[in-house]
């Protein structure tokens, strides 16, 4: 628990009703051999409440350092970022996040419903409140019957949905996902995709969503944030104009194209494509 | 010779696991007998000499060497004999009981192991939670195991003594000594083993130290704890059996041996010896056995 970097707090009960998370020429820098690495260099952003926000960028573009400097689970070496209105080591003491992994990381000696318990008993809550919890998270992400199962008897997909479901237990308001679907293939991804959809309409959580699949990014987010590497910076901030309700079939829409298009535009702007 | 009689095993399990094993103790058996005759020959010869016997035959021969009442090597009958006259036809309380003696020595082990255990899982977390532990504590630790334990038991018991502690705990203590290494180093390991996201997890949840290490870093370690646990139990043991030669004790298989070798009973030396390794043996299987029981009930193993 390191607490040494103590940003000033934004407090302004004006823009944290709205923002959920604000950055201002956020930069970090990591020292290595052969000079510094710029994984994030001055990075401005604003995610207003509600929003469904997707980092989308190549390999070494910052995307997930961002995420986890959201999460403070990094240090930023320059500027400022508000995370519901506190820095991000207040917001994390405060347990104002869920955070879901690439990796599942569920604990291989629990079983499903141990393991959405696992940050209830942190928190220190009652049997009772965690046992109602586990219930109604597992239940919204459809794995309601699998609360006795270990995680090596649940198939890839069903894993990161415990997890999702274990993020959820917490009760943020924010949901932080590294790319959550990276290593399922494209039919679990699909529907997967779909399902995350209807929670984030149900639960009206703020989510920030990494990922390097375009289509995916555009289906599920309001904004979608293009990144690019060497530094790690935004090259595009794209508003989404996709009704709020959306199934796959939008994909085969002209409007999704177009936005498609303008991410992998930014991309190439950004020279992501070179040196592949 | 061993396809024949391995197909006549229906079961594969057994054929695959139980045959292996039989063979290779055949194998020790027949070089036990022949170093046996090779070994006890001379003493033979001799002994034919001063009874003026000539033309012995050779089948007598080897009769004989195999039959000594003090050789220099035993024969396997001779040892099984041994045992099982000092186990099944003694009383347990008798001076003269294998199992009397395996009794002092099982429990000088037992109680060593489990300190030894206690030591190194409570110096295993402080080295993983304490930067200044981790760099002073380890080179000690490793050194201590680099002194040769039959130097430092008499010193321990000595020691001991003298502040009025006696019996069973001076020897424990070398058991202790010896077995708190394996389970200190094996859990370092263990207590790290958690990957990064499982780690960056509990930091999210902003749990404390202790919650991360009830958790999170026990559970991670158990499979380490047993395999350390495994080697401890065995060389706390050997432990036991060493702390029984410098303090002059009655009883124990290490008194067994002791005594073995000032009379030259090697008959007893090799049924002690005997005994000894299949205590070890089964103490070693117990801790695996608990070993899966305990990983199959945290849903370990699949």
């Amino acid at each position: 628990m390191t607490e040494n970097v103590q940003q000033p707090v934004l407090a302004d009960p004006e823009t944290s009703s709205v923002h959920s998370i604000q950055t201002s020429d956020l930069s970090l820098t990591f020292p290595a051999n052969d000079g510094p690495v710029h994984a994030l260099s001055d990075i401005n952003l604003t995610i207003n409440k509600g929003d469904f926000v997707s980092f989308i960028g190549p390999s070494g573009c910052g995307k997930t350092t961002l995420l986890r400097v959201i999460a403070d689970l990094e240090q930023p070496t320059a500027g400022h970022i508000s995370v519901n209105g506190v820095t991000p080591t207040q917001a994390r003491l405060a347990r104002a996040y869920g955070y879901v992994f690439q990796a599942a990381a569920l604990y291989p000696w629990r079983t499903i419903a141990r393991n959405v318990a696992l940050p209830l008993e942190i928190m220190g809550l009652a049997k009772k409140e965690r046992k109602e919890r586990v219930e109604r998270n597992l239940a919204l992400v459809n794995l309601t019957g699998f609360e006795k199962k270990f995680p090596w008897q649940l198939s890839g997909g069903m894993q990161q949905r415990a997890s999702i479901a274990r993020a959820l237990a917490v009760e943020p308001d924010l949901l932080l996902m590294d790319e959550p679907f990276g290593a399922l293939d494209e039919i679990v991804r699909d529907h997967l995709n779909e399902q995350l959809l209807q929670l984030w309409e149900k639960t009206n959580k703020t989510v920030v969503f990494v990922t390097h699949s375009i289509p995916e990014a555009v289906f599920l987010s309001t904004r979608i944030v293009v990144m690019s590497p060497r530094p790690g910076r935004i090259i595009d901030v794209i508003d989404s104009t996709l009704p709020k309700n959306r199934t796959l079939d939008i994909r085969e829409t002209q409007e999704f194209l177009d936005i498609a298009h303008r991410v992998r535009e930014g991309l190439r702007h950004g020279r992501s494509y070179e040196d592949v | 010779m061993g396809s024949g009689a391995a197909a006549g095993v229906a079961n594969p399990r057994l054929r695959d696991r139980i045959w292996p094993v039989v063979v290779i103790l055949l194998v020790l058996l027949v070089i036990w007998f022949v170093a046996a005759v090779g070994l006890n020959m001379p003493f033979q010869r001799d002994t034919y000499e001063r009874g003026n016997k000539e033309n012995v035959p050779f089948s007598q021969m080897v009769t004989d060497t195999l039959n000594q009442k003090r050789p220099v090597l035993p024969a396997p009958h001779q040892v099984i004999t041994e045992i099982y006259e000092t186990t099944v036809l003694k009383k347990v309380t008798s001076k003269r009981s294998l199992i009397f003696h395996s009794g002092i020595t099982l429990s000088t082990t037992l109680l060593g192991f489990i300190m030894g255990t206690i030591l190194g899982i409570v110096l295993a977390i402080g080295i993983v939670h304490n930067r200044a532990l981790d760099k002073s504590l380890m080179p000690w630790i490793i050194a201590s195991q680099t002194i040769p334990i039959l130097a430092i038991a008499p010193m321990v018991i000595v020691v001991l003594n003298s502040v009025g502690i006696q019996g069973l705990l001076p020897k424990a203590f070398i058991s202790t000594y010896l077995s708190f290494f394996p389970v200190a180093v094996g859990m370092v390991k263990g207590l790290r083993s958690p990957d990064t996201g499982h780690t960056d997890l509990m930091r999210t949840y902003n749990a404390s130290p202790a919650q991360t290490l009830w958790k999170l870093r026990l559970p991670s370690a158990m499979p380490y704890l047993f395999t350390s646990m495994k080697v401890a139990i065995a060389i706390s043991m050997v432990g036991a059996i060493v702390a029984e030669l410098p303090t002059g004790a009655v009883a124990g298989l290490g008194a067994r041996l002791l005594a073995g070798s000032y009379y030259g009973q090697t008959v007893q030396i090799w049924s002690a010896l005997i005994m000894a390794s299949l205590l070890a043996a089964s103490l070693v299987g117990l801790v695996s056995l608990a070993n899966h029981f305990v990983l199959k009930r945290m849903g370990m193993l699949a």
